[in-house]
């Protein structure tokens, strides 16, 4: 579902990813860890068509990127640690503005639905900037969903949500995930990706430097796995 | 055929989305008013005019007037949009992005033509001036397009800077001075009661303005928002 081969991006003389080769099969969770700075948000954003790679090959979906970057977009969901959602105009508006750009279709529905799967359906008509921080992920991870993509990428949405609202936030993405799509989401919080991803990527200094499934490294073990892998 | 009505339907969604989220808030349109308002206020008191002196400098008040306020306006439009990181979500659609400047632009234009409808009959009083001459109108109109065609682009570039509040003014202003040149001729030339055929120059300078400046920000926008 997802190839990349050689990716090269670099930011003026500061070259961030290095050659980077990453595989993804349909129906994979994968999380990316890595410590700051090791260049987890440029790959995500390359992968989402909002950065352009120096060199390298990345396919999405079966298209090239930068080359084909619509069709790519219309098979992606993305959540940041930003909402990515107006905070003047209401829950329902603000999904009903996202369903005209996907061109999503029997969009009152899809958006009814959206709202229950996300649990805010009660508050479709309450202005996003009255929502708490963890009630804007919430509803982010329903903006990504909306038009029903194959791919999502989440980075590091955990940030800046309280025990409470991480909580729901993972059951959201348990959700997303049993759909059968492929997920790649950057974390720090090594407890809660143990729990939801089936691979875990270590990436430092622009690489891939080492890979596990969930089978070969327990919920348990991953902490020793990603300090290992930083220590090689 | 498709790709047309896609991207109609784009462009009308930012557009219906940014009346919808400034209808809530009034910030944009209250902020650009206020500050247009005050900028005539001050020329008024600063400049003791009679009626001749002010049929000619009445054009290049009007336009510092409008070219201020707009820029207030074009930095906030964009400022919303990097806020949330929204920028990034309209980036994300499976749109044609010349969609979203476009949708963006027909948004600034229409808070820069309401901000003017309220400014001339303020103007008008406070000047002793009738600016209600349709003639004006067109030369403001054709002026104000010019100007929010290469502002909008321009704030798209400024917004992903740290200093955006300053850098717009001091991209913008060098690039729309021809615009802001026409336009201060073409409403002078109107308001001192010259002939059209005297005027027709300085409107044909703005049309030609207009279109070079969308085709470019047409051109130039998905270079401008990719990284």
């Amino acid at each position: 579902m997802i190839t990349v081969k050689k990716l090269v991006k670099r930011f003026g003389p500061k070259t961030v990813l290095r050659g980077l080769d990453f595989d993804v099969e349909a129906g994979e969770f994968v999380a990316l860890l890595g410590p700051n700075g090791a260049g987890k948000t440029t790959f995500l954003r390359i992968l989402s068509s909002l950065s352009r790679p120096a060199m390298g090959e990345v396919r999405v979906a079966g298209y090239q990127l930068p080359n084909q970057a619509a069709a790519v977009r219309r098979r992606l969901g993305v959540v940041s640690h930003l909402p990515l959602l107006y905070g003047d105009l209401t829950a329902e508006e603000n999904l009903r503005f996202y369903g005209r750009m996907y061109a999503v279709e029997s969009l009152d529905e899809r958006i009814a639905e959206v709202l229950e799967i996300v649990g805010l359906y009660p508050r479709r008509r309450d202005l996003v900037r009255t929502f708490s921080r963890g009630m804007q992920q919430r509803l982010a991870i329903g903006r990504a969903v909306l038009h029903d993509p194959e791919v999502m990428l989440f980075d590091e949405p955990h940030t800046g949500l309280d025990q409470e609202a991480c909580n729901m936030l993972d059951g959201v993405l348990q959700e997303v995930a049993a759909k059968g799509r492929t997920v790649v989401m950057t974390s720090h919080d090594l407890a809660r990706t143990a729990d939801l991803a089936s691979r875990f990527d270590v990436l430092s200094k622009g690489k891939i430097i080492d890979s596990a499934t969930r089978e070969q490294v327990t919920p348990n073990d991953l902490l020793a796995f990603y300090r290992g892998a930083l220590a090689k | 055929m498709k790709n047309f009505r896609n991207f109609i339907r784009a462009l009308t969604a930012v557009v219906r989305k940014d009346m919808a989220a400034e209808w809530r808030s009034r910030e944009l349109f209250t902020a650009m008013l206020v500050f247009a308002l005050l900028v005539i206020l001050i020329f008024n008191f600063a400049l003791e005019l009679d009626a001749r002196a002010r049929a000619s400098i009445t054009s290049g008040v009007l336009w510092v007037t409008f070219a201020f306020a707009g820029t207030l306006g074009l930095n906030r439009s964009m400022a919303i949009e990097k806020d949330r990181g929204c920028l990034d979500g309209l980036l994300l659609a499976p749109v044609d992005r010349s969609a979203i400047y476009f949708g963006k632009a027909i948004s600034n234009l229409v808070f820069m033509f309401v901000v003017e409808i309220v400014v001339l009959p303020v103007y008008s009083v406070l000047y002793n001036i009738n600016l209600v001459n349709p003639q004006l109108l067109l030369v403001i109109f054709l002026g104000s397009i010019g100007y929010v065609a290469v502002g909008t682009l321009l704030s798209t570039m400024a917004v992903q800077a740290r200093t955006r509040d300053i850098l717009l003014p001091i991209l913008l202003f060098p690039l729309v001075v021809p615009v802001l040149i026409a336009a201060v001729k073409a409403s002078g030339g109107i308001l001192q009661d010259f002939a059209w055929e005297e005027i027709q120059g300085w409107v044909n300078l703005l049309i030609v303005y207009d279109v070079i400046f969308i085709a470019i920000a047409f051109m130039f926008f998905d270079f401008v928002v990719e990284e």
